[in-house]
């Protein structure tokens, strides 16, 4: 993606691409499935384009039949859903051509090989130009590393071939979106590596990446924003700083005289203060109002308050716990 | 993604929108009769290419090779292939065939017609989306996207294709293993008349070409059980059970009355082409029959097909 030959005039620029603000929104998308289990309830997703976007939760929450009524596999019950500002499903056809996705795992037909594969889906692309459809493969191939086994069959690649030959195909054109869905299920730590600098080069080149996982320690290190999704429910979504904001941090002092220390945190508004021998701490939720120095200013409210400071520190809970805080612990119970 | 990385006009204001890019290096857009081509042709090569279809065609075209052995073989005890146990119009044609090679076209129909040719398209037409849907295919070229109505007309296309290929493999091996082992001349038909060899090699295409749509026919039906499941066999088993159900019935006297509405009753009917004048009714009702059972069936497959989720 990184070979542009023609600037081309502005006037053009404007007319080719009305950028959206958002590469992905969804209002309200529900779906319920035929037994009446609520899979999808009313998310409303706003994915900045431009983003790596982590689409986080457990297994069974719901992220993957999202993924499915955004590429227009599945219909929602109620509420709508945009891709690059095009309505889906009504309009999957038009758009899903500038979006490259891999769905619950890789799935090409295991009697043919990794370059058939992706003829056969190229062939089905219509605006795929038959012309530079070879070079377009060739190209897809290199640059997931299998050019090598691009001869072959499908059936006797690896676990870790067969989801790279599937982020292949989402790179068969040049994209605006790329949607993953569980990237690194399967596969080895090395593997995931592989994916994880994929996405980054994806990124780098300006297309938006959604990318679903049950694993936030897979997808904070790539992702700009998040969503955290819970029994079908979006329960967080914004930036990564937006959420390790939501983790109210404590400040917890050490100090000879907790009372008076209570006293001026109280004076500053921290009010839901813990004592324990020498030690108060409190919840620092309403550093807003303080400003981003906050910890600062309290230290120095005290010592000018005449308290004496042994320690100061700041405890913020890892974005693993703000996660797990999210989506609950252990396994699918809630379903 | 494009070999040139070099950066070309003026530095500066050379980021080029993913839009722009995709114009760079995605060259022209086809336009959508090419487009659609271009998928046909890789249904036809995912369908014709796959070995075990091939395989399909190579049995298709061992039994005629096979028939007309055992027809030979067992020729001068009989004296003229005196009555096979075979159908009825099949016994009329194992009569005609000690005296002209040409026959053995229309004893290998009328045989592989009961089950092998609809065997060989159930195979097809029910592999054809539940096959996609089982590999998880199907998700992939929908969200390419393939587009839903496209991808099952071309489908059915391809079924179609391989029924038609298959029969008209039976009647040239058959044609040509008859040439080989009986004599050859002018045809005598079933109503007595003697036709041209040139006449009657006309009517072996015609017969083709009805079976052809026979099978056709029943492809829709296929391609219908198809949308249902996402287990090939499953629905090429359905198709079967249907098929030869209805056959079954269709030799069932009390049932008489419906016969005419079965999908199969009119596929032996092809021998109204090898009587002069040729009744052209019954061949219009067979025919109408096919077309009625193909559109009813695809248009069954394309309501599934285009609102259902695919969950595969």
């Amino acid at each position: 993606m990184t070979g542009h030959t023609d600037p081309g005039g502005p006037g053009q620029a404007a007319a080719d691409s009305v950028t959206p603000d958002w590469a992905i929104a969804s209002s309200g998308l529900t779906k319920r499935f035929r037994g009446g289990q609520l899979a999808v309830d009313d998310v409303d997703l706003a994915v900045p384009a431009g983003s790596v976007y982590g689409f986080l939760g457990p297994n069974g929450s719901g992220k993957t039949t999202t993924i499915r009524m955004l590429l227009g596999l599945a219909f929602p019950t109620s509420g709508t859903a945009e891709l690059l500002g095009v309505k889906v499903p009504d309009g999957a056809t038009r758009v899903l051509s500038r979006v490259g996705s891999l769905v619950e795992g890789p799935a090409f037909y295991p009697y043919l090989s990794g370059w058939e594969n992706l003829a056969r889906y190229d062939a089905a692309d219509r605006f795929a130009s038959p012309k530079t459809a070879k070079a377009r493969i060739g190209e897809a191939l290199e640059r997931v590393g299998l050019s090598a086994a691009a001869k072959k069959r499908y059936r006797n690649y690896s676990l870790g071939m067969k989801q790279r030959l599937a982020i292949a195909a989402g790179l068969l054109q040049p994209r605006e979106l790329i949607i993953l869905d569980e990237p690194t299920n399967g596969l080895d730590p090395q593997g995931t590596r592989e994916v994880r600098s994929l996405i980054r080069q994806i990124a780098a080149d300006g297309i938006t990446v959604f990318v679903s996982s049950h694993l936030l320690a897979e997808v904070e290190q790539v992702s700009s924003h998040v969503g955290v999704m819970r029994v079908g429910k979006l329960v967080f979504q914004g930036s990564l700083p937006e959420l390790r904001r939501t983790g109210a941090a404590r400040i917890s002092i050490r100090t000879g005289d907790v009372e008076a220390a209570a006293k001026v945190l109280r004076k500053l508004g921290l009010a839901d203060t813990e004592t324990a021998d020498g030690v108060i701490s409190a919840g620092l939720g309403e550093m807003a109002a303080l400003g981003d120095d906050a910890p600062e200013k309290i230290c120095a409210e005290l010592v000018h308050a005449g308290i004496g400071v042994r320690g100061l520190a700041v405890e913020t809970p890892s974005l693993e716990d703000l996660f797990v805080g999210l989506t609950g612990e252990g396994f699918d119970v809630e379903r | 993604m494009s070999s040139a990385d070099v950066v070309t006009g003026n530095t500066g204001v050379t980021e080029a929108t993913p839009a722009q890019m995709r114009k760079a290096v995605e060259g022209e857009a086809p336009s959508s009769v090419r487009a659609y081509a271009r998928l046909l042709v890789s249904e036809l090569h995912l369908v014709f290419g796959r070995r075990r279809n091939q395989l399909l065609l190579l049995v298709v075209a061992l039994f005629p090779l096979l028939i007309g052995i055992a027809l030979k073989v067992a020729s001068p005890k009989g004296g003229g292939g005196g009555g096979p146990n075979g159908p009825n119009n099949g016994a009329a044609f194992f009569n005609q065939l000690a005296g002209n090679g040409v026959f053995l076209t229309f004893i290998a129909l009328t045989m592989l017609l009961i089950l092998v040719l609809p065997v060989v398209v159930a195979i097809v037409a029910g592999d054809s989306v539940a096959g996609e849907a089982g590999h998880g295919t199907l998700r992939y070229l929908l969200a390419v996207p393939a587009g839903r109505t496209r991808l099952l007309s071309v489908k059915y296309l391809a079924i179609v294709a391989f029924g038609a290929a298959a029969t008209f493999i039976v009647a040239i091996v058959a044609l040509l293993v008859g040439v080989v082992l009986f004599p050859v001349g002018p045809v005598a038909l079933l109503s007595g008349t003697t036709v041209s060899l040139a006449d009657g090699l006309l009517r072996v295409f015609l017969v083709t070409l009805y079976i052809s749509a026979a099978m056709a026919a029943i492809g829709a039906i296929g391609l219908a059980i198809s949308t249902l499941t996402e287990h090939a066999i499953g629905a090429i088993a359905a198709l079967m059970i249907l098929v030869v159900g209805s056959e079954v019935v269709d030799q069932v006297p009390q049932f008489a009355s419906a016969g005419p509405y079965l999908p199969t009753h009119w596929w032996t009917m092809f021998d109204s082409l090898l009587r002069s004048p040729v009744d052209t009714t019954t061949l219009w009702h067979g025919l109408l029959s096919f077309v009625v059972y193909a559109v009813l069936f695809c248009l069954f497959a394309w309501a599934r097909f285009t609102t259902s989720d695919v969950t595969s």
